[in-house]
């Protein structure tokens, strides 16, 4: 027997939660059911109970939404980008970027149809649609995104479960499904070939869709005449920092799985020197199209564009505006230039901060436009004139969220969180001897 | 109060009788050249009718010459609206002292509960320097229009008569119209609230916005294809007290306004120098709006009647 080998399976392979796990779905689904609470009461009043109105016509909804298609386009980037660019050391991240990927994605179609005033209406965008509205190409290239994101989730998992159909006879159900899934993987030349084949298009394929999402998602506001969203800049700006967003949220989630699975030998402090690394890189990237997106428009301060930059420069929303840009862009820039900055705690943080910046940073994209449309806001209740998210849109936002992070703790309890057959392949460890007792 | 009305009826019929006979214009011209190259010999009868021509002269035109051109009703559909028309109204801010009639009338009669008007003045300043005035503002209506571009669904759709409206039994309330459209006359309906027992239980149609409005859709100035269909003018036109408001049909080139006056559109837009809002964005509205000068009352006398907001009258539910 390969003790190695068997040692690795052991290792990777997923295991039961312990109390600390369920307690974490207890706590996820307590949220997702207070915002189904609050969503049957939207559903039932009407978007009245959010804080959004004619004129802040969007709100944290959408914000979200765009957040969540944001961090979906991280698995695009670490499995297909890297891996083409024959990058080697970003495989045992693969497999969580893509977990990351799908969740997120999914939650952004949630998301939208919560936004949307009849939802009981869903189907009229398959029975009426009209290619001429940018939410046409959005539903188009998400649902292509999902496919493709699930196939490039499920292909690696193929060896992975047949090797995992013979590491788990002691859970019989679960064996049975890993058998199923596994497609009758038997690693032989021909499917070994297919397999690569196919990972190879997927890996292809998944980028243009992935820039598409993203893109499209920035047309939805730069589509619109308005002041700060009228602008060319916007498709790249979006998806430079939907690499920020994402490559943060794969930090925070490779350093917790590694901590809570002593998974040191594979998520190793080097991973998450590298990943310091692309992090920086793609902050610099966004640094870049941040300054192109705010300074050009104060250079010219046409009377518009100038109203809207005041309001996040100095007015009501500088606080937020200098937090998110400082605290989840130069600061997260400045300390991962050091060696010590992307040492696992530290970027952990410093991720955590990306995050979370990253989230604010659409609300801000979003909300602030709204609030300065081209005739004045007259003849509305003052409480139109600026939004503030209710507390039931709170809670539905934050059970989609919980949702995401749910999808995510699921699929880390049943698959594994490394990738084994490539982790195996690359360490030069194969199941030498037959499955005979020793 | 009788007299008013008395005149607002008449307007109203002259209105109609105008239709009508520029309706028949094309016909009547039809038949004329065909009469005059056809040498159909004498028919003629001695009875005549007077009809305007597109240039504004009146002449006498022999009756037989005429027939009548039926549209026909039951080729009329809500998404085509009327053939061969092209609505466009006048908006003349010399004369707009802040009544509010027009938003009144307008939230009466589509029932509007929520807390926004259709219809909104805006208190309007160009610069510093430039004296303030009063723009009555509704949807542009136009031939470009931003949110029929970006509408998922064909939910807001133009209509051959150059309006635009709403289907809100397909409308599945995403508000990109809202955000795309430049003038921000879209309203959303956050919450089903009560319109009355008689337009609650309403046939809905396209054509009469806001009877019954829906929750979780968008509603908007419908530019009255209820009213043009009775040929009457749409609500604000008659229920302003100042004529500010004149609507008509481009391809006749004539505006009428509350107290039935007409004008012919060409010569008033080139005379008094009409503009239609936000024209570098392409938009191309149906709404022309004439700059406030040599203003009827001044600015101020506007202020009395001015509110930061006032919330539209609601029906009580039962």
């Amino acid at each position: 027997m390969n003790t190695a080998y068997e040692k690795m399976i052991n290792d990777l392979a997923p295991k039961k939660f312990g109390w600390k796990g369920n307690a974490w779905v207890a706590f996820l689904v307590v949220v997702i059911l207070a915002g189904m609470y609050s969503y049957v009461q939207q559903l039932k009043s009407g978007l009245v109970i959010t804080g959004m109105r004619d004129y802040a016509l969007w709100g944290i909804y959408i914000s979200n939404f765009v957040f969540f298609v944001a961090v979906s386009l991280v698995g695009s980037l670490i499995t297909a980008i890297l891996r083409l660019s024959g990058v080697h050391w970003s495989t045992p991240l693969t497999r969580i970027a893509e977990i990351i990927a799908v969740a997120a994605i999914i939650m952004a179609g949630i998301t939208i149809i919560i936004d949307m005033g009849r939802p009981d209406r869903l189907l009229n965008l398959f029975l009426h649609g009209r290619l001429q509205s940018p939410i046409l190409w959005d539903v188009i290239v998400i649902t292509t995104y999902l496919v493709i994101s699930l196939l490039l989730l499920y292909y690696p998992l193929l060896p992975d479960f047949s090797i995992l159909k013979r590491h788990a006879d002691h859970q019989g159900w679960l064996s049975k499904w890993y058998d199923r899934l596994s497609l009758n993987w038997s690693g032989n030349e021909k499917q070994v070939r297919i397999h690569a084949i196919s990972l190879q298009a997927l890996s292809i394929m998944i980028i243009p869709v992935a820039f598409a999402i993203h893109t499209v998602t920035a047309w939805l506001f730069e589509t619109t005449y308005r002041p700060g969203w009228d602008s060319t800049n916007f498709g790249p700006y979006f998806i430079a920092g939907a690499f920020v967003a994402g490559s943060g949220a794969v930090v925070v989630v490779m350093f917790v799985l590694r901590k809570l699975y002593s998974l040191e030998d594979y998520i190793t402090d080097d991973h998450f020197d590298k990943m310091g690394k692309v992090l920086v890189l793609l902050c610099l990237l966004y640094l870049y199209f941040n300054i192109n997106e705010y300074l050009i428009p104060t250079y010219k301060s046409t009377k518009e564009e100038a109203m809207h930059l005041q309001s996040l420069f100095k007015g009501e929303y500088a606080v937020l505006f200098w937090t998110v840009i400082i605290g989840g862009l130069i600061l997260p820039v400045i300390i991962l230039l050091f060696r010590k900055g992307r040492k696992p705690l530290p970027l952990f943080l410093v991720a955590l901060a990306v995050v979370l910046g990253a989230w604010w940073k659409r609300y801000l994209i979003v909300i602030p436009t709204l609030s300065h449309p081209f005739l004045p806001i007259e003849g509305v209740p003052q409480s139109w004139h600026h939004y503030a998210p209710t507390l039931m849109e709170w809670s539905i936002t934050a059970a989609t969220l919980a949702s995401a992070l749910l999808i995510i703790t699921l699929l880390v309890r049943f698959l594994p969180i490394v990738p084994i057959y490539e982790t195996a392949e690359e360490r030069g460890l194969t199941e030498t001897s037959q499955p005979t007792c020793s | 109060m009788e007299k008013e009305k008395n005149s607002d009826q008449k307007s109203r019929r002259n209105f109609v009788e105008r239709g009508l006979k520029f309706g028949l214009l094309t016909a009547a011209s039809g038949a004329l050249l065909a009469k005059v190259f056809g040498k159909s010999g004498n028919t003629e009868s001695a009875e005549t009718v007077e009809l305007m021509s597109t240039d504004g002269t009146l002449m006498q035109v022999p009756a037989s010459a005429v027939s009548h051109a039926h549209e026909s009703k039951s080729a009329y559909n809500p998404r085509e609206g009327f053939s061969n028309r092209k609505f466009v109204m006048v908006v003349d801010l010399a004369k707009c002292r802040n009544a509010r009639k027009c938003q009144s009338s307008c939230n009466k009669n589509h029932y509007i509960t929520g807390e926004n008007a259709w219809i909104k003045i805006y208190k309007m300043q160009e610069s510093e320097k430039s004296a303030p005035y009063w723009q009555p503002t509704l949807c542009q209506h136009c031939d470009e229009p931003a949110c029929v571009k970006v509408c998922p669904v064909d939910a807001t759709f133009k209509r051959r008569d150059g309006i635009v409206l709403i289907d809100n039994n397909r409308c599945i309330g995403c508000r990109f119209c809202m955000a795309a459209c430049p003038y921000s006359v879209r309203v959303f309906n956050w919450s089903d609230s009560w319109q009355g027992d008689a337009v609650e239980q309403a046939a809905y149609t396209p054509d009469y916005a806001g009877v019954p409005s829906q929750k979780g859709t968008v509603d908007k100035c419908d530019f009255c294809p209820h009213m043009i269909d009775k040929g009457e003018l749409p609500h604000c036109v008659s229920a302003c007290p100042n004529d500010v408001f004149s609507f008509g049909d481009m391809y006749e080139d004539t505006v009428t306004n509350g107290s039935g006056q007409s004008f012919k559109l060409s010569k008033l837009l080139k005379d008094r120098a009409g503009y239609r809002l936000m024209e570098n964005l392409g938009t191309q509205p149906s709404v022309y709006y004439l700059p406030p000068s040599d203003r009827v009352v001044d600015f101020e006398e506007g202020m009395k009647n001015y509110t930061e907001f006032q919330s539209v009258d609601k029906p009580q539910e039962p």
